[in-house]
């Protein structure tokens, strides 16, 4: 039986684009158990699946995308074999909802915002308008605006106010999972942290889980219980935040970690990765990383290793993981980067 | 395209009489035209009513004399036909049968091409093959003959007329909100509607139609122009619904009576009639253009 604690779990994920050019795996041998009321943090740089990921879940795939998986369900139920009706009227946002990249764009601007929003709650739930749009208001004062605005139009609001809108309708229906796409990308500093701290007050008041992704490991930080560190379309390494910022294995992630400033290496200069994520067109017969990885081995050329349990719930996917010590002082000079 | 558009188009259509009135005020030109339309909308609402005569009804002159193919005079404001009918009063009941035939075939026509527009731009594949197909076919016709061809099929009586028209003037539309459909389609507040679990039937009249609207309007305006055009080439041609009367007729009934190079006053009102009301037509659709798309506005 499954673990009821194990809100949504996969195994053997995978998500395959058909291009003219061949397959092209943009995700790929993705395991998961997200927790019920965990805050799960997945970053990576741009292009590496983070978003390929949350629209295979969302059956927001472009027609050429498929998703496979040996497993994956949501409360027990399989979601790879749900009929699409079952699915839009039972899971979609009732269950799983969506703060998008870009709330710019994803009000639709002919109508008003609070309609948006109460659409959506009618869409799934037999509530009258005047319950809907009395739950619009208690949301909007919950993400800090007006309920008063919830009779303008999308273009009337500024980045930061679609930002928490679109938060407040994602909250509409009370689901399982929330699941945030870069929901503070495009923001302002100020207006991301004020954001951020309602996102982390809502999670406190509330049950759901939150899937965060961001390519600002700061934020992901901040925000998460547990943090997946994705490239190539795989989860490199996966761990408690603080284990992984602690402890990290994986020379990507030292890698990351070199690239993002912090308080105490004031002065010093960022260390960038050099090159570019690798194309995922056909099956993949080496490490992802391992071109563009200072540490590389004789197995990385010949094999894609499998996640290794390192220590209790971190996981990492190299095959040289028993140097990490080693890579983690080497990888502090810039010196290594620079091959 | 722009979200200004979308959100200034939509806002035009939403705001009601108010932003209209400001739209059809903009020019000289659009202001003309609107009343122009007004004007011809209320000949035709009591259009019995004004008419001194029926338009079948042989007319004498006060001294009793049997009025045939008098030249405007006060007793006859727009002069007689060679059997002595009123053109006055034919012009007039005419205006109902012309305005009716825009209306009702620009308002269908509009709908199939609507209808097929968003459903082709939006499901894409195979759905969009066989309509946009269909729609080619019907490209590939010629416009007038394929009228005439089938109001000798069916009949000729009126509701075959519009039937005919608006079985081949859909095609544009429905091309045109295609392509606008398609590209609305790709926007990230249509995928958000399918995360929110927004059914297709949902998505299509609830968020692309709306955002579509100014220019479904723009080609309803000009489906009832082209509508009026074509209703009154058919009657030229001898294709018109003998039993109603109509502008196209009369120009049909000039020809047949072959007094065309004497009676300059039969072919000058109606004809005058025709181009006034479909280029009132087209001036009010320019300006519904501009708001539909900014790059036509002056500055």
């Amino acid at each position: 039986m499954e673990n009821p604690e194990i809100l949504l779990s996969l195994r053997n994920l995978g998500v395959v684009y058909d291009t003219a050019q061949g397959p092209v795996h943009a995700v790929s041998n993705i395991d998961l158990d997200l927790r019920k009321n965990e805050v799960f943090g997945i970053a990576g740089e741009s292009g590496c699946g983070k978003s390929t990921l949350i629209k295979s879940l969302l059956r927001l795939l472009a027609d050429n995308g498929r998703t496979t998986a040996d497993k994956c369900t949501y409360k027990g139920r399989d979601l790879l074999q749900m009929d699409h009706e079952t699915f839009r009227k039972e899971v979609l946002w009732q269950e799983m909802s969506l703060v998008p990249q870009s709330a710019m764009a994803s009000f639709n601007p002919v109508y008003r915002v609070g309609d948006q929003i109460v659409e959506s709650m009618q869409a799934h739930k037999s509530i009258s308008r005047a319950e809907a749009i009395d739950r619009a208001e208690s949301l909007f004062d919950v993400v800090g605006l007006e309920p008063g605005l919830l009779r303008s139009y999308p273009h009337e609001f500024s980045g930061g106010m679609r930002q928490r809108a679109m938060i407040a309708m994602a909250l509409s229906l009370d689901p399982g999972l929330i699941i945030m796409d870069e929901p503070t990308t495009g923001l302002d500093v100020l207006v991301q942290e004020r954001i951020l701290r309602r996102i982390r007050e809502i999670r406190s008041e509330l049950e759901s889980s939150i899937i965060l992704i961001t390519h600002d490991i700061a934020v992901i930080a901040e925000m998460s219980d547990r943090i997946a560190i994705m490239y190539g379309g795989e989860f490199m390494e996966q761990a408690p935040t603080l284990d992984l910022f602690e402890k990290s294995y994986h020379p990507y992630t030292l890698g990351l970690k070199n690239a993002f400033p912090s308080i105490e290496s004031l002065g010093t200069e960022l260390i960038s990765i050099p090159g570019s994520p690798p194309t995922l067109i056909g099956e993949l017969q080496a490490c992802p990383f391992s071109a563009r990885c200072p540490f590389n081995g004789e197995l990385c050329a010949t094999e894609n290793p499998a996640l290794i349990e390192v220590s209790p719930d971190h996981l990492v996917r190299c095959a040289y993981h028993e140097k990490a010590p080693e890579f983690e002082k080497r990888a502090k000079e810039k010196s290594t980067w620079l091959c | 395209m722009s979200d200004t558009f979308i959100v200034i188009g939509a806002k035009a259509i939403k705001r009601g009489f108010v932003e209209h009135y400001e739209i059809i005020n903009s020019n000289v030109l659009s202001r003309f035209g609107f009343w122009v339309i007004v004007f011809f909308t209320l000949v035709a609402i009591f259009a019995p009513l004004i008419a001194p005569y029926d338009p079948w009804e042989m007319t004498y002159d006060s001294d009793g004399n049997f009025a045939a193919l008098r030249p405007p005079s006060w007793e006859f404001p727009l002069g007689t036909t060679h059997l002595g009918y009123d053109l006055f009063s034919q012009l007039i009941l005419a205006t109902r049968t012309t305005l009716l035939i825009g209306i009702v075939s620009g308002f269908i026509s509009i709908f199939i091409g609507a209808n097929v527009g968003l459903i082709a731009g939006y499901y894409g594949g195979k759905i969009d093959e066989v309509l946009m197909r269909i729609t080619d076919v019907l490209y590939g016709m010629p416009f007038l003959p394929f009228i005439i061809v089938l109001i000798a099929l069916f009949g000729r009586e009126l509701e075959f007329i519009i039937l005919a028209i608006v079985l081949i003037i859909w095609r544009t539309s429905a091309r045109v909100i295609r392509a606008q459909a398609m590209s609305i389609k790709q926007r990230q507040f249509i995928q958000m509607a399918k995360a929110r679990g927004a059914s297709d039937l949902r998505i299509i009249y609830r968020h692309i139609l709306p955002n579509v609207l100014p220019l479904l309007l723009l080609y309803a305006s000009f489906n009832i122009a082209w509508s009026i055009i074509t209703e009154a080439s058919a009657s030229f041609l001898g294709f018109g619904d003998g039993e109603t009367i109509s502008w196209g007729g009369m120009l049909y009934e000039l020809w047949l009576s072959g007094k065309t190079r004497v009676a300059w006053w039969w072919f000058a009102s109606p004809s005058i009639c025709i181009i006034l009301l479909v280029t009132s037509l087209v001036f009010v659709s320019r300006a519904y253009e501009e708001v539909a798309n900014p790059r036509l506005r002056r500055r």
